[in-house]
Parts: structure tokens; C-alpha cells; sequence
């Protein structure tokens, strides 16, 4: 076995890499950019290397600082991660050339997967199920119409070399063809620098599902059972689960066979994932293989009991697997949510910035947090903008998604926007719950893009009982300060009246916490509940038992002062709670609503940013969809456009000043 | 005796009838409360006791003689906020435009001086046209006779001002006298002289919201010290602040139970400080993670943002936070900055309650601005305070502490009780790029050189340590472990004595 690794990655999955050579006795590496000096990674490793400016390419990216790495600390073989060299072959050479060990796959299999029109022939040669269409380069427009009727419409035009949605074209005609032909080559060309690509049937209502497979240099390898990936938006992931709601035990060994049948095709050692597309008959085609380990595999991990990166690692030392096929058995449910630092009512821009509170929920045999910040860490405009991968398992679905719901109210986020709301938004849907799902699910479900809804009873109820329990225990705090003149009031008083997200309930509230009672009347219903917490004022997380005489439900809310009122944040709602004697309601009742002030007037940075450019100046008339200013954020260059048309009547910023979150640019009149 | 009775009653309903019904529906329908609702709720229940209910107006010029309102316009007494004495007054716009008459003016001085006599803060809800004008200079007299009293009680007992209407002309000097001002948005405005005024001889077009609205004064003069978005919010808020206040200059500040462990240690401090130098952070962050259960007042948020002010608590007991905050205007002390925060810590001085400073201050503003509003008089001010301040002052520099600005930041020299450093402060006469350009004058034209003398300099003076040598800070710690040390420094000076020499009053640079 190894006595040092490397691990050539940052961030959670360095962090993952590091704990599980830690376990195995084997030391370890980290290496560092400038921008991670203070990273997680870094403090995690026992030795660590500096290699470079912040930009990737200046550094993880950078071969021989990497392997100089190595042979300065002595590290005999390297863990790349996932991404960044995970499948670069001149790194693998590199290390080879080294005499340092690559724990992935051998090179030959990376290559021949690593081709998009290859992999497809490997493929079909080795027996796997593929997507009709045209596997060779496709010349022209015209040629690509007239193999798009070959195969019949809906077709996808994907890049040969393509990846993350980049040169990727549906099209239903021959019109669509002819343009997406062009748009997807020239796509291509930019982002690849290889314009080629090829035509496929489009799956309609199609789930992504793949196989984990494992194999040794023996010659053995396994399939360690699915995991479904559908839940994507704009072809990322955002919450994957195993298994998949939706296959059967014949279709998973099907599936799992050819899998394994390709990897033995190429000559595949170390772990890897076969993607599959899988329509609504359950009829499946081969994608594409991932020659390193996926981002999501702790849910195969949680349902399998195995850790993977421990067999890669086993398996690059020469070890033959420890188990064999049939000792595969897959035992409950894992669902994993990727926690993005990026703002979702904001179209998902990357938000940046300092985690100035990151409290990740207690991890658990139920809960996994793969994490590679820590509070007070910086999310940087250089890299990948995840946080955190939350892992919730169970005996069921069902316990694994209410365990999720729990640990993400208990995901303590400030300082970046973050996309808690969101996953707790799709993890609420019917449709989600139902394990009704395709790679459409997000696009179908949020056509508009995401918003915070409505609160629904049960959550707002529960809401208004923590409320006024916080509020009674503030309202004793308040009352125990020194220098009372005796024998006015010394209790808190049991009815007030609780405001919360546009309406008002009257409340009566009856002893105090650690174990109190709150009777209201919401939606039409009469409500007694009992709310029994040990929570003390200060804390960021009111975690409570709050239902009826039965005892009720464990639950998580995030609870802080605003003022005079409470921020409660709970089931991806965050809502003002503010609670009045009852007088005080009375006549606040009397306010008239203020008009919230008109923002439509101005045009305001959706994020933080460097303001680049104003295409506009003052008393010019624009148009709506006319480009406004140019915000530049992690690197991104993001074009703010006119909403409707109007004139402007000032600007407000400068090109080359940095802006805050709905800082005014552009003024109209 | 019967009889008696029944007038009675009859004065009690007239005098909560106020101004009569349509007077409370259009005052309702402005988004205002009337005067003894305001009370309600910024009261204990029950505790109000009203004085003054019979008190009527003595004119008998312009049919004033048959207008009587018992209260005159004025409601007025003391009562408890959550058990705390209080002595308050609540003028009522239902009547006579809440204008102040002799007789109103009277009831304002009693409460003032009953407060005075026992100790006790007075709250002001101003709602108010002005002066009565039907009673001439009797009216003028009785404000001069509350600005008197406002001058007596300031530094003895906390005096308090909500404006929830109109407050113009001579009527501003009773609140501008006053510790704080509140104001509510929308529906309150404070001016010398009106929009109508000002038309007429400036030929400026204002509104009296833009003219005086609190908006205004919270962001642009700062004479208020916060804006409430209404009635209901600014009482709450009235209540909740008032929790920090001593009675009185006799007492200690108040103490509140607290769940929050005195040694809770804060790691994502060690982080606040980022990598560069000239990189901003948050000093509010670090109040948050440093005062009791993150619960801070902050007085003046939207004025002279360059500092922080306000009001929390370590272990139960009110501090006064004075902090540098470097994502404004680099956290320097201009004109008002410097006015601002000398005010603060004068309250606090004046009431007993410890001064707790954050410092990161690259210096003073420079410019003409600047200098032609003297800078040097106004920043004097700060100087002035805090070298005069007796209270415990406990002093964090996190970060710079450069120049003049780091002898005025409750320095060592300044008696501050106990000056901490944080391991990247660097206490030094500039930054170093400065520093290099004056002292190798002669080596500017070498970029190479002046690099090198750069590097030198940081690391010779870039740090705690020349401070440190000499004893002008006391200790250099851990961010993490801020909270802690602040608690047991406060501890350690729970007792301090410390006395001016006597003097009639100082001359302060005003």
C-alpha cells in the first residue's frame, strides 16, 4: 500500500479524498493555489504545496508543478479527484514518465472514451445499447438534415468533444437542423477548439441514469447499482439519488452488464460511470463513460456500505477487489442535494463573497456533508462555486427525502446567496415526491425561473407557534433587567398576535419554553400546539418538537433578530415574524400599507460585481432588451439589459467600480 | 360629592377624546396614532399615570376663551417600560395642531423636573405644529422654558425624542437638545424654516420631505439617529432601546440575563482579515460575533457610515461600540465621522456605560472639503471625548491604526483601560508606501529601491510589536478569542474610579 498520496484537486473532494486515506493510515498531500492558502484541503492534509497564482490554468492545471509536488514531498501516487486532471492524459503520462502511480484509469481507457463518436463505436462493438444516429463527423448543414431524417425527428446535434451542455442543439426540423448544425459547430470551435460533431435521436421524456462500475487490474469488475441524475438544470446536476424510483431489478442488471461489459472492453481499472439515457419505456441508451470518480458518488457509497475512493486506491496499488459480483447488495435509499453558493431568484448567478456564518447540519449515519469550506472561508470567483454536498439516507425514499427536507432547514448559510430554497423547493414538489421525473423536471417545474412561494399551512402554522414562543422568551428576558420598580408587570403576558408573511393570527401561549403551548386558529383550523425546544436565545437554529398532544415533529427553523421582529427560515421559506401585544395590532391595523418604493425605475446589479461597461448615457432612449451595462462576477461577463423601453435620466455608476447587490446603475425617468 | 364625580368623568372622557373624532380618523388616515395610543404602546400596560388631564390654556385673545381641550394639547406623565421608570410626554396634533402653548409647555417642564428629581429618562413624542401663536411670546417662553430644561437634564438623566409629526422652527431646539432623536418615515419632518419659507427666499423648490423628512436626517444631516418605517415600529424600537439606557448618571447601566457564554471563542474571526491589505471587511461582522447573542443597536447606520456607533451588551451589561468600519470610505474619520462618534462616546461617558472600540483607521480625509469645514476642529472633538471619558474603555485594533487617527481611537495615551492588537495590526505613523515616499525621498525615482525600503519598512512597523515594545498595547490577541478578553477586561474594570480634575465645564472644540 501507498505511504503518501497526492491529492491534485481543492475544495470538498480533496477534503473527501484526504479523510479516507487518513482512515487507511496513508498520508497525504494537498496541493494549493494562492487563493486556498487558507483552504479546508490545507488544513486537512498533512503536508501541503503551493503551486501558483489563483486561475486554474496557472495552477492546478499546471502539470509539472504537480508532480515536482510529488517528488519534493514523496508522494507515490496521486488522487485527482473529479474534473481538473482527473482525465488529462499528458497528466497521466506525465506521472507515468515519474514512476508515480495515477489512481484512476489506465490512459488507454481514458482515451477511448474520452471521444464522444469513439466511445459510441466502443460501445456498440461491446454489445451496449446506443441512441440511433450517425456516428461520423458530419461535413455540412445539409448532410446533417439529411441524417436527421434518417434517423426522424426530434434529433440532438451534440460536439464530438462536447461536455457540461456546451455545442448541444435539439432540433424538431429540418430549419432547426440547418441552425443548430451551425450554432453547435460554432460553439464547438469556441469552447473546444474542435468543431466537429455528430447527430442522435432525441430521447423524449428521458431520465439520466448510470452505472457505477469498479474494476480491478485482474481483470474482475463489478457494478455497484445506479444512481439517477435527471434533476439537472442546464445539464448540471442538482440532486441525484440511489437507486433510481424508476428502474426495475431486470433493467438494473441489464444495464449493469453492459456496463461492465464495456469497462472490460477497454481495459478499465480503477472506478468509472456509464451513463445511460432512459426513455419512458425503460428502453435505455448508452451516453457517454466518466473515466474518474463522479461527483455524486457518495449515494452509491451510502447504499452499497462501500467507500470508493478507498477501493480506487486499493485497486491503483495492485489489490484485487474484494468482492465479487454477487456481494453487491444495494440497501436503502440515498439522496444527494448539491449546495451551490449561486442566488436562485436571481436566474442562479454565482454569488461570491465571505461565508460569514456556515453551520452545516450534524453529520449522522443519515447524514453526509462533503464539504470544503469552513465559516469564515471565501468562496472564490475562481473556481466551482459549490459549497457542499448534502447526503441524506434511509430505509426508504420517503425517509430519505424527509431526512433531507430536516438537514437542509438545518443548513446554515450567511454572507453568499446559496440554493437551500430551491432544493427544498423541488424535494417539496408532488411531482418530485412521486419520483416522476425527467432532465426536463426543472425546466417543466420552474418554466419562469425560481421564486419563493407561498407558505403552506402546516409550515406557516409552525412557523407562527415558534414565533410566538421565541417571542415569549424574549419577553422574559426583557422583563428579569435590572432596576424594575416592584410590583408592575413580571410575567410575560400569554396573548399576543403573531404577523407572518401578510397576515396576522392571534395567539395565546401558555407556559415557556423548554416546554410551552400555542393555540391559534390558521386556515380555517383551530391549532394547540405543543413546542418543546432547549433553545436559547442567540442561537442561529431553533430546533424544536412542535405538534399537537402526540408529541409532533422533530423539525429545524432558522431563527434571527431583525430589530424588533424574528427572520424565520424553514422548508426554503424565509419570513418575517413579528409578534405584538394585542393592542399593538389593534393599531397597527389602523397603519395604512405603505406602497413599497419603485424600483422599476432603476436599473440594479443583480450581483456583486465589477462594473465593466455602460452601453447607455443620459437622456439616451432605449429600448426594451437594449443592452444596459456589463457586470462582471466570477469571471463571468454578464450583460444587463433593458426591461422596457424608457429614457435615461442619470447613471449612478462608473465603469470600473465594484457594485453591491441591487446597487443602482442605471436611472430612468 | 356626586356631582363632583360626574364632572370629572366628563373632564376624563373630553380630555381622551382629544381633538374629537374626525380629528383622530384624519390623524389615523396620515398613518399617524394620536398621542395616548402612541403611549399605549410604548408603555407597560397599566402603567401609564397621566398628570395634568384638567390642565387648560389661560388665552383670551382671538375667540381662544371658548376652545378649551382639557390637556391643552399635551398628554403627559410617567409610566414603566418593561418595570423601568419612565417620565414621558405625548403631544397630541388632535388638538390645536398639538401647538404648544404656556400651559402645555408647563406640563412638559413638570414631568422634566419630577425625572430629574428621581432619576429617571423622559421620552418625548413630538407631534406638533409649533408655537400657539394666539399666546404670542407667552408661547416663545414656554419653549425657552423646555430648552432650559433639556440643558439642565442633559448628562443626568437620558433624554429621548420620537418625532411623529411636524417639528419646525424654534420647536427642533427641544429635540436637538435631547441624547437621541427618532424619527418616522413619511410622516415626520423637522426644519428651522419651511419649504414656503425657503421658496421665498432662496427660490429653492423642496418638499418638506426632502427638506426635513427623516430620510433626510438619518442619511444626509444627521440630526436623526434612526428612521422608523411607521408608528407601531418606532415605539417597538423605542421600547427595545430604551432597555439599554441607564435611569439616571447615578446608576450603572442596566443588566440583562443572557444565555451567551462569555468565553465563546469565534473561529471565522481568525479569517476576518483578508490576505490584502486594501481589501475591505465588515466590521459589523465582528460586533455580531463578539457583543451578547449578536444583538447590536446600531445608532445612525445610514450617517457617516465610515463608523460604526451603537449600543450592546457583554455579559448583560450595555456597552457603547465605536468602530472603524473599512467598508466605508476606507473606515477614515472625516468632519462626520469624527462629530458623530464624539457625541456617542460623550453619552456614554455621561452615563457610566463602557466604551468598547473596534480600530481600523488608515487616517483622516483628506481635501479641501475636508479642511474648509474643519476637519480639525470637528476631529478634535473625538480627541476630546474620548481623552476626557472616564468610563472603562476597551480598545481592539484589528487592522491599521495610522497617524493622528490612532492616538484619537481610544489610545493608550488617551487613558484607554485596556488596548488590545489584533496579530495583524499594524500601529505605525502611515502605511508603508507612504511612509517610504517621505522618509527615502531621494530613492522615489527607483521602483526597485523604493520596493525594497517598502518591504522594510512593513516589517519593521507593519505590526503590533513597535506598540507593543513600549507598552501602548497590552496584549496582542487571537481574533477568535475577542469576545472573551473584552468580557474579562470589562470584569476587571467593573470598579474603575477614575475623576477629572474639577472644573466648571471644559471647552470642548465645538
Amino acid at each position: 500500500m501507498f505511504k503518501k498520496i497526492l491529492i491534485a484537486n481543492r475544495g470538498e473532494i480533496a477534503c473527501r479524498v484526504i479523510r479516507t486515506a487518513r482512515r487507511m493510515g496513508i498520508k497525504t498531500v494537498a496541493v494549493y493555489s494562492e487563493a486556498d492558502a487558507d483552504a479546508l484541503h490545507v488544513q486537512m492534509a498533512d503536508e501541503s504545496v503551493a503551486i501558483g497564482p489563483a486561475p486554474l490554468a496557472q495552477s492546478y492545471l499546471q502539470i509539472e508543478k504537480i508532480i515536482k509536488a510529488c517528488k519534493d514531498t514523496g508522494a507515490q501516487a496521486v488522487h485527482p479527484g473529479y474534473g481538473f486532471l482527473s482525465e488529462n492524459q499528458a497528466f497521466a503520462a506525465a506521472l507515468r514518465k515519474a514512476g508515480i502511480k495515477f489512481i484512476g484509469p489506465p490512459r488507454k481507457a481514458v482515451a477511448a472514451m474520452g471521444d464522444k463518436i469513439e466511445s459510441k463505436k466502443l460501445a456498440k462493438a461491446a454489445g451496449v445499447n446506443t441512441v440511433p444516429g450517425h456516428l461520423g463527423v458530419i461535413p455540412d448543414a445539409a448532410a446533417a438534415v439529411k441524417i436527421a431524417r434518417e434517423i426522424g425527428y426530434p434529433v440532438m446535434i451534440k460536439a464530438s468533444a462536447g461536455g457540461g451542455g456546451k455545442g448541444m442543439r435539439i432540433a424538431h426540423s429540418d430549419a432547426e437542423t440547418e441552425e443548430g448544425f451551425r450554432s453547435a459547430t460554432a460553439e464547438a470551435k469556441n469552447a473546444f477548439a474542435d468543431d466537429r460533431v455528430f447527430v442522435e435521436k432525441f430521447v423524449e421524456q428521458p431520465r439520466h441514469i448510470e452505472i457505477q462500475v469498479l474494476a480491478d487490474a485482474k481483470g474482475n469488475c463489478v457494478y455497484l447499482g445506479e444512481r439517477e441524475c435527471s434533476i439537472q438544470r442546464r445539464h448540471q446536476k442538482v440532486i441525484e439519488e440511489a437507486p433510481s424510483p424508476f428502474l426495475d431489478a431486470k433493467t438494473r442488471k441489464a444495464m449493469g452488464e453492459q456496463a461492465v461489459a464495456l469497462a472490460k472492453a477497454v481495459g478499465y481499472v480503477s472506478a468509472g460511470t456509464v451513463e445511460f439515457i432512459v426513455d419512458k419505456k425503460r428502453n435505455f441508451y448508452f451516453l457517454e463513460m466518466n473515466t474518474r470518480l463522479q461527483v455524486e458518488h457518495p449515494v452509491t457509497e451510502k447504499i452499497t456500505g462501500l467507500d470508493l475512493v478507498e477501493l480506487m486506491i486499493r485497486v491503483a496499488a495492485g489489490e484485487k477487489l474484494p468482492f465479487e459480483q454477487k456481494d453487491v447488495k444495494l440497501k436503502g435509499w440515498a439522496i444527494e442535494s448539491r449546495v451551490y453558493a449561486e442566488d436562485p431568484v436571481r436566474n442562479f448567478v454565482p454569488s461570491i463573497g465571505r461565508l460569514v456564518r456556515y453551520r452545516p447540519p450534524a453529520e449522522s449515519d443519515s447524514v453526509r456533508v462533503d464539504t470544503g469550506v469552513y465559516e469564515g472561508a471565501e468562496i472564490s470567483m475562481y473556481y466551482d462555486p459549490m459549497i457542499a454536498k448534502l447526503v441524506t439516507y434511509g430505509p426508504t425514499r420517503e425517509a430519505a427525502i424527509a431526512r433531507m427536507e430536516g438537514a437542509l432547514d438545518a443548513f446554515h448559510i450567511r454572507g453568499v446567496n446559496h440554493n437551500v430554497p430551491f432544493l427544498a423547493a423541488i424535494l417539496r414538489s408532488p411531482r418530485f415526491r412521486a419520483g416522476n421525473l425527467t432532465t426536463g423536471f426543472i425546466a417543466e417545474e420552474f418554466p419562469d425561473g425560481f421564486k419563493p412561494g407561498d407558505l403552506a399551512p402546516e409550515v406557516a402554522a409552525r412557523l407562527v407557534a415558534a414565533a410566538a414562543v421565541i417571542h415569549g422568551a424574549q419577553r422574559a428576558r426583557e422583563l428579569a433587567i435590572s432596576g424594575r420598580r416592584d410590583g408592575v408587570l413580571a410575567m410575560p403576558e400569554p396573548d399576543w398576535h403573531v404577523r407572518l408573511g401578510g397576515a396576522g393570527y392571534d395567539v395565546t401561549v401558555t407556559g415557556a419554553l423548554p416546554a410551552a403551548r400555542v393555540r391559534f386558529a390558521l386556515g380555517g383550523r383551530d391549532h394547540d400546539l405543543a413546542v418543546a425546544s432547549d433553545w436559547k436565545i442567540g442561537e442561529p437554529l431553533f430546533r424544536a418538537r412542535i405538534g399537537d398532544r402526540d408529541g409532533g415533529d422533530e423539525l429545524t427553523i432558522q431563527a434571527e433578530r431583525q430589530g424588533v421582529a424574528w427572520r424565520l427560515t424553514h422548508a426554503g421559506a424565509s419570513t418575517l415574524a413579528v409578534v405584538l401585544s394585542r393592542r399593538a395590532a389593534a393599531l397597527a391595523a389602523q397603519m395604512p400599507e405603505k406602497a413599497a418604493a419603485d424600483t422599476s425605475k432603476f436599473l440594479l446589479s443583480p450581483m456583486p460585481g465589477l462594473l465593466v461597461s455602460l452601453a447607455v448615457k443620459e437622456g439616451q432612449q432605449v429600448r426594451a432588451g437594449e443592452e444596459l451595462a456589463v457586470v462582471e462576477a466570477m469571471k463571468m461577463q454578464n450583460v444587463l439589459r433593458a426591461e422596457q423601453d424608457g429614457t435615461v435620466k442619470s447613471l449612478h455608476a462608473k465603469p470600473g467600480e465594484s457594485l453591491a447587490v441591487d446597487q443602482a446603475i442605471v436611472e430612468f425617468a | 360629592m356626586q356631582h363632583i364625580l360626574a364632572e370629572l368623568e366628563e373632564k376624563r372622557a373630553a380630555a381622551r377624546l382629544g381633538g374629537g373624532k374626525k380629528r383622530i380618523d384624519a390623524q389615523h388616515a396620515k398613518g399617524k396614532l394620536t398621542a395616548r395610543e402612541r403611549l399605549e404602546i410604548l408603555l407597560d400596560p397599566g402603567s401609564f399615570e397621566e398628570y395634568d388631564m384638567f390642565v387648560e390654556h389661560r388665552c383670551l385673545d382671538f375667540g381662544m376663551e371658548k376652545q378649551k381641550v382639557p390637556g391643552d394639547g399635551v398628554v403627559s406623565g410617567w409610566g414603566t417600560i418593561n418595570g423601568r421608570l419612565v417620565f414621558v410626554f405625548s403631544q397630541d396634533f388632535t388638538v390645536f395642531g398639538g401647538a404648544l402653548s404656556e400651559a402645555h409647555a408647563e406640563k412638559i417642564c413638570k414631568v422634566m423636573d419630577q425625572a430629574m428629581k428621581v432619576g429617571a429618562p423622559v421620552i418625548g413624542l413630538n407631534d406638533s405644529g409649533g408655537a400657539r401663536i394666539q399666546e404670542g411670546v407667552a408661547s416663545l417662553a414656554g419653549y425657552a422654558e423646555v430648552f432650559q430644561r433639556n440643558v439642565m437634564a442633559s448628562g443626568v438623566v437620558p433624554q429621548i425624542s420620537c418625532i411623529m409629526g411636524p417639528c419646525a422652527g424654534g420647536a427642533v431646539y427641544s429635540p436637538a437638545m435631547t441624547d437621541f432623536i427618532f424619527m418616522v418615515k413619511d410622516s415626520s419632518y423637522m426644519f428651522v424654516t419651511g419649504p414656503e419659507v425657503v421658496k421665498t427666499v432662496t427660490h429653492e423648490e423642496v418638499s418638506a420631505e426632502q427638506l426635513g423628512g427623516a430620510v433626510t436626517h438619518s442619511t444626509k444631516s444627521g440630526v436623526s439617529d434612526l428612521a422608523f418605517e411607521n408608528d407601531v415600529d418606532a415605539l417597538l424600537q423605542l421600547r427595545r432601546f430604551f432597555d439599554f439606557l441607564p435611569a439616571s448618571n447615578r446608576e450603572k447601566p442596566p443588566v440583562r440575563p443572557t444565555d451567551d457564554p462569555a468565553d465563546r471563542a469565534e473561529p471565522s474571526l481568525d479569517t476576518l482579515i483578508p490576505a490584502n491589505p486594501n481589501k475591505p471587511y465588515d466590521i459589523k461582522e465582528l460586533i455580531a460575533k463578539v457583543v451578547d447573542e449578536g444583538d447590536f443597536f446600531e445608532l445612525q447606520p445610514s450617517y457617516a457610515a465610515n463608523i460604526v456607533t451603537g449600543f450592546a451588551r457583554m455579559e448583560g451589561a450595555t456597552v457603547g461600540i465605536v468602530a472603524n468600519q473599512p467598508m466605508v470610505l476606507a473606515g477614515c474619520l472625516d468632519i462626520s465621522s469624527s462629530r458623530k462618534a464624539a457625541r456617542f462616546v460623550r453619552f456614554c461617558d455621561a452615563f457610566n456605560i463602557p466604551i468598547v472600540t473596534f480600530v481600523d483607521v488608515p487616517g483622516f480625509l483628506p481635501g479641501t472639503a475636508q479642511e474648509y469645514g474643519a476637519i480639525i476642529k470637528h476631529g478634535a472633538k473625538l480627541l476630546y471625548a474620548y481623552a476626557e471619558a472616564t468610563v472603562p474603555k476597551v480598545t481592539v485594533i484589528t487592522r491599521k491604526a495610522y497617524g493622528g487617527a490612532y492616538d484619537v481611537m481610544s489610545s493608550k495615551h488617551l487613558r484607554g483601560d485596556v488596548n488590545y492588537a489584533w496579530p495583524q495590526a499594524e500601529i505605525a505613523v502611515m502605511g508603508p508606501k507612504g511612509a517610504v515616499e517621505i522618509i527615502f525621498r531621494d530613492d522615489r525615482g527607483d521602483p526597485q529601491k523604493i520596493e525594497a525600503r517598502t518591504e522594510e519598512y512593513r516589517r519593521k512597523f507593519a505590526n503590533p510589536f513597535v506598540a507593543g515594545h513600549r507598552g501602548f498595547i497590552d496584549d496582542v490577541i487571537m481574533p477568535h478569542n475577542t469576545r472573551n478578553r473584552i468580557c474579562r477586561a470589562l470584569a476587571m474594570l467593573k470598579e474603575k474610579k477614575l475623576a477629572n480634575p474639577w472644573k466648571k465645564h471644559g471647552n470642548i472644540p465645538l
